[in-house]
């Protein structure tokens, strides 16, 4: 094992690169230094996280790689990380999309490139401090903290009607997260713990389970978002740059799906039990209606966003199943949304960095102009419907399986926004890349250059890999999830 | 116990009172540059005091047959007041010398106030706390009404004492009230008395609501702040940062001990009052100065926002409640002492900065500055990873564990209700294009540069201590 604090160091040093940037002064010619340190912080952060993954022991289902000190003398608040099974995969998975954006923002941020890299780089600490957090409080400092810089993201370099966007993502997202600190305030009070280690177990009164649920549910259902508390993830994916929309969709929206894993199944399992049909009922609605406005949307982004919700509605049935199945299948969903999803925003960033425009019927025919662009857009779309071969398809897959040991009509309802999503994205595709170029305006558009290969060639590799591979992924997790179905059903065997 | 008759001179308020003529006396002889070196006096002056507070050690012989009394929660009191009142003066010199105002009884006023304050959290009589609270007052109009040439700041002078001077009529009848019906003026006496009871009479709960209008008064707590955003704005810029900063340390920590001391056995008697009190105010504080463009007014609103919250942990009447007060008032100072080092270095067009949309373009023309302001935002808004979160953190903590569930939930949606606007200063530093740069001007004096950098330095890095101020905070006793 590695002796060193691994996990801190992989947390902190973005935060590091941050502060060197800090004292870069900001002109003409420094501004490449400023992305090139940007850059090599990210990907140091992205290699150091390499090793968590080379080095995790799959048999221990419970965390590795602790650090833990004490943090606040009269309460039993400790800085206390680590990583298990769960939370791997999300530290990878934002430690692998941070360069990525960094470097989609390579040439298209031209105004204020310091704040920029400084937001994003201190995004990323928190997501990643977030993730590898054992603290509850600590969990919720990051959890809030994630708030500032994507307020910032989207408020400076966003497009027009960024200010609104990014008022409608802050206080939403504050409104979810405040509910949850009473409720850790309340955990604390009833066990005298805040580690998520230890509480992971049934050590609540039914009621004071179905008020603590609630108010998580407030925060993660906004968070990742469920219906009917999306409204502000199609506003703040359109308004954000480029990359804000990537991290948004590629790991924001997975602290919600996780905070549920770990929280709702986790510490509270006879009110899950409980809610469980509320859940299912959310879900499906989400996945059918927001499969529908997805097809009526005329702006790229704004489709994908709606896909992103209805998506995220899988991720909710999976977790809610909690059977094996269920769980893998979310899991993996989350992880194959947080790479389709990112790399279709490039996608779409890389025609808008040409023509300035998001809207579905600018474009047309850009097969004839753009071949290698139309072959990568094609395995992301494919990803995103869930065709066998990619990453979408195992998630779903495997849901579905799941969901048959549960209720056949929750069954259906996921099968039908499937279908849909096939719609939908296909017909996209249809539009955007298929037929003759009818704009003029198009007719001398570049394909993707080396820079815009650089990034999407991975992503597109990646999907594939989680398509041909899952138990790459699968099996660091199991044991993870084991844990936490059997956790459950003992406390509902009672 | 008196070994030697000199030692009264090393009791903090014996000490200060007596410095304070000495700088009147030394402003009074000096020909030149009368108000700064009146100044630097003022905060040496209070620098001696901290540490003799500090030093102060545990012989009772300055009770004054027990007019005042010695606590460990009293002492952090003070010496918050006292760091309040240093910083303060330091960070509005340049601003007096820059509106040519360079009277040499404003540090002077500020000493007298800051003795009142220490006196008042001190008190343990209700005639020593009327004494007190009017020392501290009286210094106060005058300093609100220094600028005799504005009519504002006159305006603001006068509406100040008109009103100050209502409150403190109420807050006497109040205390003629308890004093006729349990015979004395002590707290400790009054409680010893109450103690025989089971339940206050008529007279009693009039008197205990009097004097609880008197006490929101001074703390502007929510029906009685009409007063706050008009003296605010009306005052210099650098006296508005007084008031912000030093009186409501001192108001908070009296309305705590008069609360818990003299009626701590009467919790439901005035519990449901506070309760009151802090909900209005975290309500009020957040939805009116939403529409603010004056950044005094705004400050001043969520000034009476920061004082529910604090009652809030006056409800919870518990350990956790002091902790927490003590902590919020330290992040509360540290925040307010940080933006008025700001505010007071800031000119547009030659003006001290007033209007909210003239911080427009200011993340480009000065990026240090705006990020500062940011910080300072997002953590009175409670926003982690800053000191304003903890705040707020521990009031909840002592909140919840009196069972508070209600209040805690209406607590933190007020906190939403604000974030707007504390996000709105953001947004127009940083997201607003600004056609015209380069107006805004920042010159900071190296000493206020201090001040600001201490503060920031703590507002961001409380996270990484913590233990430092809860060990001691938690340590305190009424």
């Amino acid at each position: 094992m590695i002796d060193w604090p691994l996990v801190s160091v992989i947390i902190f040093l973005p935060l590091i690169g941050a502060l060197i940037i800090l004292f870069i002064k900001e002109d003409e010619l420094t501004s490449i230094n400023i992305k090139w340190a940007a850059l090599l912080a990210t990907l140091g952060t992205f290699i150091l996280s390499l090793i968590l993954w080379l080095q995790f022991d799959y048999s221990n289902p419970s965390y590795q790689y602790e650090e833990k000190f004490k943090w606040f003398d009269d309460f039993n608040f400790f800085y206390h990380v680590g990583v298990d099974g769960i939370s791997l995969f999300m530290i990878l998975l934002s430690t692998f999309l941070t360069p990525l954006c960094i470097l989609a923002s390579w040439n298209n941020i031209k105004k204020r490139v310091k704040e920029y890299m400084l937001s994003f780089l201190f995004l990323e600490t928190v997501m990643i401090g977030m993730f590898a957090s054992i603290d509850i409080l600590l969990f919720y400092i990051f959890f809030e903290a994630v708030l500032i810089p994507m307020y910032l993201i989207i408020g400076i370099w966003g497009g027009n009607r960024r200010i609104y966007a990014s008022f409608k993502f802050f206080l939403y997202t504050l409104l979810g997260s405040v509910l949850m600190l009473i409720a850790i305030i309340v955990m604390y009070r009833n066990t005298s713990s805040m580690s998520i280690e230890f509480l992971q177990g049934n050590y609540f009164s039914y009621n004071t389970q179905l008020f603590l649920w609630l108010a998580f549910f407030a925060s993660f259902a906004v968070k990742i978002p469920m219906w009917p508390f999306h409204t502000w993830l199609p506003d703040a994916h359109v308004e954000a740059p480029t990359a804000g929309s990537v991290i948004l969709a590629g790991v924001l929206l997975k602290m919600g799906g996780y905070g549920f894993i770990r929280f709702s199944l986790g510490m509270l399992p006879e009110a899950t039990e409980f809610f469980i049909p509320l859940i299912m009922t959310l879900s499906i609605v989400a996945i059918v209606y927001t499969s529908l406005v997805a097809l009526a949307q005329t702006d790229i982004k704004k489709l994908i966003a709606y896909s992103s919700v209805a998506h995220m509605g899988i991720v909710t049935i999976g977790i809610f199943l909690v059977n094996q199945q269920g769980l893998e299948g979310a899991m993996m969903q989350m992880i194959s949304h947080g790479l389709v999803s990112a790399a279709l925003f490039l996608c779409v960033g890389v025609i808008y960095d040409r023509m300035h425009t998001r809207e579905i019927e600018f474009y047309g025919g850009l097969v004839q102009r753009m071949p290698l662009y139309a072959t990568v857009f094609m395995i992301f779309m494919l990803g995103s419907v869930g065709l066998p071969g990619t990453s979408g398809f195992i998630g779903e897959f495997l849901v579905i399986v799941g969901a048959f040991k549960f209720s056949s009509y929750v069954v259906i309802g996921a099968a039908f926004g499937i279908i849909l999503s096939a719609v939908y994205m296909l017909y996209l595709y249809k539009r955007i890349i298929f037929g003759t170029i009818t704009n003029n305006k198009l007719a001398d558009i570049l394909d993707i250059n080396t820079r815009e290969k650089i990034i999407l060639i991975p992503l597109a590799i990646s999907v594939i890999l989680l398509g041909i591979f899952p138990n790459l992924f699968l099996d660091p997790m199991r044991l993870s999830l084991e844990l936490i179905i059997t956790n459950y059903e003992i406390a509902n065997a009672k | 116990m008196l070994n030697n008759i000199y030692n009264i001179f090393f009791i903090p308020e014996i000490f200060l009172a007596c410095s304070s003529f000495v700088c009147l006396l030394f402003g009074l002889f000096l020909k030149k540059n009368a108000f700064r070196q009146t100044s630097n006096l003022a905060v040496f002056v209070l620098l001696l005091t901290i540490l003799l507070v500090y030093y102060d050690s545990e012989s009772n012989f300055a009770n004054y047959k027990s007019l005042f009394s010695h606590s460990s929660f009293i002492n952090f009191f003070k010496i918050l007041a006292l760091l309040g009142s240093i910083a303060s003066i330091i960070i509005s010199k340049d601003y007096f010398l820059g509106i040519k105002l360079k009277n040499f009884e404003i540090p002077v006023l500020f000493l007298f106030s800051t003795l009142g304050m220490m006196l008042m959290i001190a008190s343990n009589n209700l005639m020593s706390m009327y004494l007190a609270i009017e020392l501290q007052s009286l210094s106060l109009y005058v300093a609100a009404a220094i600028k005799r040439d504005s009519i504002s700041s006159a305006e603001s002078g006068v509406k100040y004492f008109i009103l100050g001077a209502l409150s403190s009529g109420i807050l006497l009848y109040g205390f003629s009230l308890i004093y006729g019906f349990t015979g004395s003026m002590n707290f400790d006496d009054i409680s010893f008395y109450l103690s025989k009871y089971d339940n206050l009479n008529l007279g009693l709960i009039f008197g205990l609501v009097f004097v609880m209008v008197g006490l929101a008064f001074k703390v502007s707590a929510v029906p009685f702040h009409m007063w706050t955003p008009d003296v605010y704005e009306g005052a210099p810029n650098s006296i508005t940062g007084f008031f912000a900063i030093v009186p409501k340390i001192a108001a908070v920590a009296l309305i705590y001990r008069f609360c818990l001391v003299p009626f701590g056995n009467f919790y439901l008697e005035w519990s449901q009052i506070i309760l009151f009190l802090s909900i209005a105010s975290m309500f009020l504080g957040a939805v009116a100065a939403i529409a603010q463009s004056n950044i005094k007014r705004l400050l001043a609103y969520s000034s009476i926002g920061h004082i529910g919250y604090i009652l809030i942990a006056l409800v919870a009447a518990n350990d956790d409640g002091i902790k927490a007060a003590s902590i919020y008032m330290f992040s509360y100072m540290i925040m307010n002492v940080a933006i008025f080092a700001i505010l007071l270095s800031l000119k547009v067009k030659n003006e001290y900065l007033i209007n909210i949309s003239d911080l427009k373009g200011l993340s480009k023309s000065n990026p240090i500055v705006s990020l500062s302001i940011s910080i300072i935002m997002l953590s009175m808004a409670g926003i982690p990873p800053f000191i304003g979160f903890f705040g707020k953190f521990y009031v909840f903590i002592a909140a919840i564990e009196q069972e508070l569930y209600m209040l805690s939930v209406l607590g933190v949606l007020a906190s939403v209700i604000s974030a707007f606007y504390y996000l709105r200063i953001i947004k127009i530093m940083y997201f607003d294009e600004s056609k015209s740069e380069g107006i805004i001007n920042f010159q900071i004096s190296f000493q206020s540069k201090i001040i600001l950098s201490l503060s920031l330095f703590v507002i961001i890095c409380f996270i990484f201590y913590p233990s430092l101020l809860i060990n001691i905070s938690a340590s305190l006793t009424i």
